[in-house]
């Protein structure tokens, strides 16, 4: 229960509401009320990220530096062990391999997931509108299947056996393929992953884009046609600055999601085989939980989130001076 | 004119193929469903099920506990969305609408928050929660999925609330609304596409989560859906139709959910946009 109560944030917004009722001048009173009221409207949402998520990732970082594992947890010993833990996995040649293989991986989903997914929401824009609902559904059904039933869903699809992507490809004429174990090899493992991660995440971007392209006026189209653009440069003068805002949104949402995607990877083929397809959350999860080796697993999961933060600085950096203008804005429509 | 024959039929056809692509994979999961295990395990895949059958349901459905564990997601998602929906809205509000110090600050940190590697912390949040006393309950996986969803939800219904037009809400208190009664009146009712789809997000990330719950409430009682198809998968092994059964099962209300929301998100996302 000491967790409920903490959240709770009353307590603190009694002394908000006093300046109004004990200030004798009214409007010294709202003034303050004002100065406070951002503040208070944030509060809960800061408590509670600071509680649920602020305190986890402390405790994450005090157990990195533990020697944890199934005895001490189970007699709920502390025993500290200093940078060990970081010693060993950073002099441990496998969590290199796997931080390359997370950062290639991230790479390449993300790059066909932008680059399909913006190509589907041109589409979209150009199809008329019965064909336009039809694909929609589909994208919109992709997008919203739950994540543990679509990874059912594809190793029901890649079965070796009865597997109907195996029968098609059969029939195509790859007679060798009738029997193929999709999970055999690492390459393979990871196609099927891709499929998997690209065709859940491609309708988001899809259909924003969709959404985006709708607010283009037609007079700019019409505008840039009389002064001679082609196709293509209307697209590049006309369409691609205004879906820029959003494009680099998605790239950074679709980032995090992948970098970060475990239970895609994990219900595969749970990071097999031989290990080969552990991501960094995957082998931070295989570690700690699986191996038991709770403080390693705590110190790995420190270093994914920094290699995180590090892939975001540049996007804070475009949020921060997108802030930036927006204040700037606003002090010029105030003054 | 051939070229413009072919400039109206490609579109369409790649449209067809991407409908295919798409919906293939879930028409698969209810065909699977639908189709007695001789059609299932067959050399030549059955396309269309000829003779449908239910008893693959039935199977999910009798799983022991199916009926709890269906409570206990509905109670952890719902509550979960609507405590953040709510919290999300007066921050949301004041990062929108107001000018004070610290704001860039806290808008990164909801920016940070969003990519919190929830899964890597799962020992972590093991250790807080079995410290409380608090294992096999649902009140922790609720309060942990309300801060999951949180910092997008901020961050969504933030252009919600920025795209709302300032001058709206100026000339209510210039016609003496007070700011709070300006918000109600004017401002939440065009917000109110807006916190739909936002629930949306919310909604899928609660129902589908998994690692927390698997390390947090080991209780058969205490779990929820996912779980439950994860391990049906294991028990039954190569029964695909049960499966496939249990995962429509699990799929469904988020399907129809999305369905239904689906074009006022996409409206909102646009009129967000408008404001550009």
């Amino acid at each position: 229960m000491s967790v409920q109560t903490r959240e709770a944030p009353p307590r603190k917004r009694r002394p908000a509401a006093a300046p109004r009722a004990a200030g004798p001048q009214p409007g010294e009173g709202r003034r303050a009320d004002k100065a406070t009221l951002p503040y208070l409207l944030l509060l809960p949402a800061l408590a509670l990220t600071a509680v649920f998520l602020g305190y986890p990732l402390v405790t994450n970082g005090m157990l990195s530096f533990q020697n944890l594992n199934m005895t001490q947890l189970i007699q709920h010993v502390t025993e500290w062990n200093g940078f060990a833990n970081y010693t060993d996995t950073l002099s441990n040649e496998e969590f290199w391999r796997v931080t390359l293989r997370s950062v290639i991986f991230t790479a390449v989903n993300v790059v066909v997931i932008i680059v399909v997914g913006t190509l589907i929401g041109l589409l979209l824009a150009r199809l008329g509108p019965r064909m336009r609902l039809l694909l929609s559904v589909a994208l919109v059904l992709a997008w919203a299947m739950p994540i543990i039933a679509a990874t059912t869903v594809y190793q029901w699809l890649f079965a070796q056996r009865f597997g109907v992507v195996n029968w098609v490809l059969a029939e195509l004429g790859f007679e060798s393929m009738a029997d193929y174990n999709w999970t055999g090899t690492q390459l393979s493992t990871f196609f099927v992953i891709s499929l998997l991660l690209v065709w859940t995440s491609v309708p988001f971007v899809a259909i924003n884009l969709y959404a985006a392209t709708t607010t283009i006026a037609k007079e700019l189209y019409e505008a840039a046609a009389l002064d001679g653009a082609g196709a293509w440069q209307s697209f590049k003068c006309v369409t691609l600055p205004f879906l820029k805002p959003f494009l680099l949104v998605a790239t950074f949402l679709e980032i995090i999601w992948i970098f970060k995607a475990f239970p895609h990877v994990f219900a595969i083929n749970e990071g097999g085989p031989n290990r080969l397809t552990e991501t960094l959350p995957v082998y931070a999860f295989v570690e700690g939980v699986g191996g038991q080796h709770y403080g390693t697993g705590a110190a790995i999961s420190v270093l994914t989130i920094l290699i995180l933060l590090a892939l975001m600085a540049y996007y804070l950096r475009i949020v921060l001076r997108q802030e930036d203008a927006d204040e700037t804005e606003n002090d010029g429509e105030m003054a | 004119m051939r070229r413009s024959l072919l400039g109206r039929i490609w579109p369409n056809a790649t449209a067809l193929v991407l409908f295919v692509g798409f919906a293939f994979p879930v028409y698969w999961m209810f065909n699977t469903a639908f189709k007695p295990n001789g059609q299932i395990i067959s050399e030549t895949p059955v396309w269309f099920p000829t003779s449908p059958t239910l008893d693959h349901f039935e199977t999910a459905v009798e799983a022991e506990n199916f009926w709890t564990l269906v409570r206990n997601s509905v109670t952890v998602t719902v509550l979960a969305v609507g405590f953040s929906l709510v919290v999300a809205l007066f921050a949301a509000f004041a990062l929108a609408r107001m000018r004070f110090r610290g704001r860039k600050g806290i808008v990164l940190t909801f920016m940070v928050a969003q990519m919190a590697p929830w899964e890597v912390m799962v020992i972590a949040i093991y250790m807080i929660v079995r410290d409380a006393d608090m294992l096999n309950s649902l009140v922790p996986l609720t309060l942990f999925y309300t801060v999951m969803v949180l910092p997008l939800t901020i961050i969504t219904l933030r252009g919600y609330v920025a795209a709302v037009p300032k001058d709206l809400e100026e000339s209510a208190m210039v016609d003496g609304c007070t700011r709070l009664q300006a918000f109600r009146r004017v401002i939440f009712p065009l917000l109110a596409p807006g916190l739909m789809a936002t629930s949306l997000f919310g909604f899928i990330t609660a129902w589908n989560e998994f690692p927390l719950v698997l390390i947090l409430n080991k209780d058969d009682q205490a779990q929820t859906l996912p779980l439950w198809l994860s391990k049906f998968q294991t028990a039954f092994g190569d029964d695909w139709g049960a499966t496939m059964a249990a995962a429509s099962l699990f799929a469904i209300p988020i399907l129809l959910l999305f369905l239904y929301l689906q074009r006022k998100a996409v409206a909102g996302l646009t009129s967000g946009a408008v404001k550009g």
